[in-house]
């Protein structure tokens, strides 16, 4: 599905991953676990194709395509998606409206006949049980005013309905409630399938209880520096970075 | 063509052709009404076309306007009725006076006036049926002892909308004003006079239009003065829609009697030269004011909006939103002046305006101007130019949406919230489905 080779990207001329190496097959989820400023963000956001992330070299290849030579759009047309950390509030545009624009942008791409107001607003009705989205929140300008747990469901209610091949999560978790973030775990457990793989970036072990993991990586100072199985994440959580910084950095600065 | 090289000749072929206007007119020359026009030419022969160094004018030059000579606008033409159809509003076909060059045209409008003696009809049959009623309101408002294109205006007045709605009624249907201007055959020059009288208690809705066919240059240069008379309620929407031969000037003058309300809102999307001059005179107690506008030009438009919101006596309340979008090398000009004069305490006035710039060479200039001789009132403005959101935009794209239709997305939401006010639904839906249609092309 995935394939990051040696990636480096800056930032503002700062760089800030500095050689990343990932692989994901088609139906595993991966975790990304680090400390703030690490380049988990970063990761993300190079792989959805923002203009301001700087590809410095390195080579990302998406279902044998090269993912960094794609606008924006057309990665979301073959499949990428990314639950931002942050969802933008855009004033003024329907959430509905700007959902069923990027639905039938995706399903004429890919080939598939574009869905009439009420096709979409059956298939809307069924995805927004998934998370159990209030349905209020549709007929509202896209995050405008939501409260931060609502911005997060409103992200993977989208992913829900544009049904990406690889889905990526920055900090779903962060904002929700203990409630919610069961519900929205679930509703991710629905979604997961042998062909759809998932990159979840976490600060906590407790989403990862939910979503369980095939492979877990720990990303400092833009490299990964650890993998391993979900039990790798309890480590995280009871002992910290530490151990894993002294590891690899003590005999670089000594 | 010939071409004129300065302001002062250019009047004088606009004050040469006032006689033959005026031997055009036969019987209506002995009317009171044209003893105002005669004041107006002489006016206008005073004050000439305003220069780039009249305060009013420093940003807008009017030198492409005034190099060409512009035949006035000679008897009533007419157009297919197809022609005319796509320029209809939605729901309004019945409701529909339609001008040609600024004359009114009978065969092409339709409107069977409500019982109750409400009158909707042509300046021209007014002048002639309602002499009462032209007498008491007819340049009555609009300076044109002060302001050269109203002086111009009011000289060449004989046609444009009549529109009285008697003390206690409410007119629901809103009427729909459509001015086609015809330069396929040539240039020429238009002076659309409207005049909206609102009786006590009534209600009255008005869209008027403005497109154009064929690709002569023109000069249409309107004047609506509308008189609000006690808790009436006045629901104004002005869309000028014309082509990139057109020079339009548009000079609207409120006057508001006690309770009343005026919402009016403002938009301009064609034209090469367009000048706004939108006054609202709150004249009495307890009078609200509302004045939307929505601007947007391309390549080498330029669309100036003066804007004046007169507090004259206390207690009023005022609110004014202007929003634009300029592409290209395009140029906006903002002025906006709210007057709280000294009697006119417990005023409340608000103002924004944004504006929105699409490319590195598109300018706008904008001004608010508040002047304020009360103590006890409340007052605020705010402007803000900017871009699109960045963000905003990437996160669109980063859902399948390609990047021109996410530029148009957003520009659809900037302009929203100006449309969002339009209070008659139709006309509303209308507007936006143009709206979003005009941004998919850009
Ligand atoms: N637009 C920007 N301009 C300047 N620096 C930036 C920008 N975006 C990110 N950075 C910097 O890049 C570094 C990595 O940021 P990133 O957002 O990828 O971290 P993260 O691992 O996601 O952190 P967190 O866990 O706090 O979300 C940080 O030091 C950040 O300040
Ligand atoms: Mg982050």
């Amino acid at each position: 599905m995935l394939t990051i080779r040696d990636l480096k990207v800056s930032v503002e001329g700062n760089q800030i991953l500095k050689g990343v190496n990932l692989e994901i097959k088609a139906g595993e989820v991966h975790a990304i676990m680090g400390p703030n400023g690490s380049g988990k963000s970063t990761l993300a956001n190079a792989l959805a194709g923002r203009e301001d992330y700087q590809v410095d070299s390195g080579e990302v290849l998406y279902r044998g395509k090269n993912l960094l030579e794609m606008s924006p759009e057309d990665r979301a047309r073959e499949g990428v998606f990314l639950a931002f950390q942050y969802p933008v509030e855009i004033p003024g545009v329907s959430n509905a409206n700007f959902l069923k624009t990027a639905l039938n942008e995706i399903r004429e791409y890919r080939g598939l006949e574009k869905l009439d107001a009420m096709e979409f607003l059956t298939l809307v009705k069924e995805r927004m049980q998934l998370v159990e989205m209030d349905p209020k929140l549709l007929n509202r300008s896209v995050n405008e005013g939501f409260s931060g747990g609502e911005k997060k469901r409103n992200e993977i209610f989208q992913l829900a309905v544009l049904e990406p091949a690889l889905a990526i999560m920055d900090e779903t978790d962060s904002g929700l409630d203990i409630d919610a973030l069961k519900i929205v775990a679930n509703g991710v457990n629905k979604l997961r399938s042998k062909d759809r793989s998932f990159l979840v970036i976490t600060h906590y072990q407790r989403l990862l209880n939910y979503i369980v993991p095939d492979v877990v990586h720990v990303l400092v100072n833009g490299r990964i520096v650890e993998s391993g199985g979900k039990d790798l994440a309890l480590h995280l959580e009871e002992h910290g970075y530490d151990w894993i910084k002294n590891e690899r950095e003590a005999p670089v600065t000594m | 063509m010939k071409e004129f090289s300065n302001n002062v000749d250019i009047k004088d072929w606009y004050i040469s052709h006032f006689q033959a206007f005026e031997n055009s007119l036969n019987g209506s020359s002995k009317a009171p009404f044209h003893q105002i026009r005669r004041s107006a030419i002489a006016k206008f022969a005073d004050l000439g076309f305003p220069g780039r160094r009249d305060e009013e004018w420093k940003y807008t030059n009017l030198s492409p306007l005034l190099k060409h000579q512009f035949p006035v606008a000679a008897r009533p033409t007419s157009l297919p009725a197809e022609t005319v159809r796509q320029f209809v509003f939605k729901g309004l076909a019945e409701n529909l006076l339609v001008f040609v060059n600024g004359r009114y045209s009978r065969e092409l409008s339709n409107y069977r006036a409500p019982a109750n003696g409400v009158i909707v009809d042509s300046l021209g049959n007014a002048l002639k049926n309602r002499p009462e009623v032209i007498d008491r309101y007819l340049a009555k408002y609009a300076p044109f002892e002060k302001e050269s294109f109203v002086a111009l205006n009011t000289a060449f007045a004989v046609d444009g909308a009549f529109i009285y709605a008697p003390d206690n009624v409410a007119v629901e249907q809103p009427v729909h004003l459509l001015y086609i201007s015809d330069a396929s055959a040539g240039s020429h020059f238009a002076s659309p006079r409207n005049l909206i009288v609102a009786g006590r208690n009534s209600q009255v809705k008005i869209v008027e239009s403005y497109h154009g066919l064929g690709e002569n240059p023109y000069f249409n240069n309107v004047v609506t003065e509308a008189a609000v008379n006690e808790n009436a309620r006045v629901d104004h929407i002005r869309i000028q829609d014309e082509r990139l031969n057109a020079y339009h000037v548009y000079s609207l003058e409120t006057h508001q009697q006690q309770n009343s309300v005026y919402w009016m809102v403002n938009v301009d999307m064609g034209g090469a030269l367009v000048r706004n001059n939108l006054t609202l005179t709150l004249d009495a107690e307890n009078c609200e004011g509302h004045l939307l506008g929505f601007y947007m030009a391309n390549g080498k438009q330029h669309i100036d909006n003066h804007t004046a919101i007169d507090h004259a006596k206390p207690n009023c309340f005022s609110n004014e939103l202007y929003k634009g979008i300029l592409g290209g090398k395009a140029k906006g000009v903002f002025n906006g002046k709210i007057f709280v004069r000294r009697d006119a305490q417990k005023t409340n006035a608000y103002q924004n305006n944004k504006a929105l710039l699409l490319s590195e060479e598109a300018t706008i200039n904008s001004k608010p101007q508040l002047e304020i001789f009360a103590d006890d009132v409340k007052c605020s403005h705010g402007a803000t130019v900017g871009q699109l959101d960045n963000e905003a935009l990437f996160y669109l794209r980063s859902r399948g949406i390609p990047q021109e239709q996410a530029n148009s997305i957003l520009q659809y939401a900037f302009a929203s919230e100006v449309f969002g006010h339009i209070t008659i639904d139709s006309v509303r839906e209308h507007l936006e489905e143009i709206i979003e249609e005009r941004f998919a092309r850009l």
